[in-house]
């Protein structure tokens, strides 16, 4: 497996021989910085591409094809295009507000991506409380669509930011609870140690029966929390033009529609490193030789790997589900979503007390 | 255990800090490109709100649904329960069948809260 943290240990020191150390410090933190900017853009704008392509394959349709090579810098173009659209400011919105909006959307989704892990030595922040810094974070998204709704001065933003509020923060208490069944199982928070306690088996199998029970919860919660698929009401665009963004243009726009791509990556992220080892590749205790051939695939193709096709499912719920009415949608978490998983914690502890795990 | 921390940096804090900076950037960059190709023109109907082609009747910040703040109640009450779980989750292996029943009063609680309010009807949309 190779560890990253050679690298970073080798600019460290090489940075180090000829600086004092808060300068090598704060060279490193401009370079994160640079880093997960780019890497953030890139993973945004590739997920456009993707979810059109996957969507355009649903529909037996091409998809972008003509920017770049298979369309690959469709993305990119749409992007520029947004950028020189003109910032519209309208006349009886809450200014400020408005404007906070979406950088408040968007900055929830980069501290939520600075926590994923991928790979070995290659996560930025990494808190002993890491998952629970993460739905931390992850809930600050539902204060900017709420006050992009409000401060639009629009009724169907408003009608938009109030399902948005009541759909995330519903499914913020599945995922809470699936996330909460996971740490029982793993004993820690620290998204390293959720990583390496998977270094044998990944929780999906090793937890077998509540393990799977609240993968299939999250990925549920996650495809409501992104506001995507059968739960993408609060947009709802036969009824609410665009819901809560519907007054947004421009750069404006761009934030929202760059987060939700985002948060598609980060939920199916959280999953991969929840349920399926996060960078730790595929390992069946005993077999070790295969377990070896399994190290020789790098952390970041495993996490990638792993996001990606947690992702292609969400995507596909999308095409395949039509979409829930708001009483259809508060009544599946409340009757049938909570209670499940409030059953399914305790059967993990009972697992968990039993030792009846992997 | 060794250290996987980026770069040897051990302060979390700081580099969520940086996370943060990074997301006030890259809005700072992208508004400042904005700002620098995106056309500036000035029309009196741009402002009016996009709702249907003819000027918005009334106030938009129309009444909505009070079931919105029920389910805003019930979030909270579920939400500080799981906040306040997490603690007992990292430790429930070592705390064992004790860990098990003393939680057990606490989730009982909630549960009845939640009975109490499904019996209520408070999870009925209206």
């Amino acid at each position: 497996m190779f560890d990253f943290s050679i690298v970073t240990d080798w600019i460290n020191n090489l940075l180090g021989g000829f600086m004092p150390s808060w300068l090598v410090t704060v060279i490193e933190c401009i370079g994160i910085g640079i880093g997960l900017l780019l890497v953030y853009a890139l993973l945004a704008l590739f997920y456009i591409y993707y979810e059109r392509k996957l969507c355009a394959a649903f529909q037996c349709r091409l998809g972008p094809n003509r920017v770049g090579p298979l369309g690959l810098l469709q993305s990119f173009a749409d992007m520029f295009k947004i950028l020189i659209k003109e910032l519209i400011s309208l006349e009886k919105t809450d200014k400020f507000l408005f404007a906070l909006a979406p950088y408040l959307v968007i900055i929830a989704s980069m501290l939520a991506f600075a926590v994923l892990p991928w790979g070995k030595g290659l996560q930025i922040i990494d808190f002993n409380i890491g998952i629970f810094f993460l739905i931390a974070v992850s809930s600050i998204g539902v204060l900017g669509i709420l006050l992009a709704g409000w401060s639009s001065n629009n009724k169907f933003t408003l009608i938009g930011a109030m399902r948005s509020g009541a759909q995330m923060v519903s499914y913020e208490l599945s995922i809470g609870l699936s996330v909460l069944t996971m740490v029982a199982f793993a004993g820690t928070m620290s998204i390293t140690g959720i990583v390496e306690a998977q270094n044998n088996l990944w929780f999906i199998f090793s937890g077998h029966i509540p393990a799977i029970i609240a993968f299939v919860i999250y990925m549920i919660a996650g495809t409501a929390e992104t506001n995507r698929g059968p739960f993408d009401l609060p947009e709802a665009e036969s009824e609410l033009t665009a819901g809560y963004h519907t007054e947004y243009s421009g750069i404006h726009f761009g934030f929202f529609y760059l987060a939700e791509y985002l948060n598609l990556f980060i939920v199916s992220g959280v999953a991969s490193l929840l349920f399926f080892g996060g960078w730790m590749p595929f390992h069946v205790p005993g077999w070790d030789g295969f377990n070896h051939v399994m190290d020789y695939i790098p952390g970041v193709v495993w996490f990638i790997g792993k996001a990606f096709a947690l992702s292609f499912i969400i995507i596909w719920f999308k095409w395949t589900f039509p979409r829930l009415r708001i009483d259809q949608l508060l009544s599946l978490e409340w009757k049938y979503l909570l209670p499940i998983n409030l059953v399914n914690l305790v059967l993990m502890v009972l697992v968990i007390v039993s030792g009846f795990h992997f | 255990m060794i250290s996987l921390a980026i770069f040897g940096i051990q302060n979390n804090a700081m580099l969520a800090v940086v996370g943060l900076l990074t997301g006030v950037g890259l809005v700072a960059l992208a508004m400042w490109l904005a700002g620098l190709i995106s056309p500036r023109s000035f029309n009196a109907q741009k402002g009016e709100a996009y709702e249907c082609g003819i000027p918005t009747r009334g106030e938009s910040m129309s009444r909505f649904s009070v079931g919105y703040y029920l389910f805003a109640i019930l979030f909270l009450m579920f939400d500080v329960e799981t906040v306040f779980l997490f603690p007992w989750a990292v430790r429930v292996r070592e705390l064992g069948v004790d860990g098990l029943l003393s939680i057990g009063v606490f989730f009982g609680v909630l549960v009845l809260g939640l009975i109490y309010a499904w019996r209520k009807g408070a999870l009925e949309w209206k």
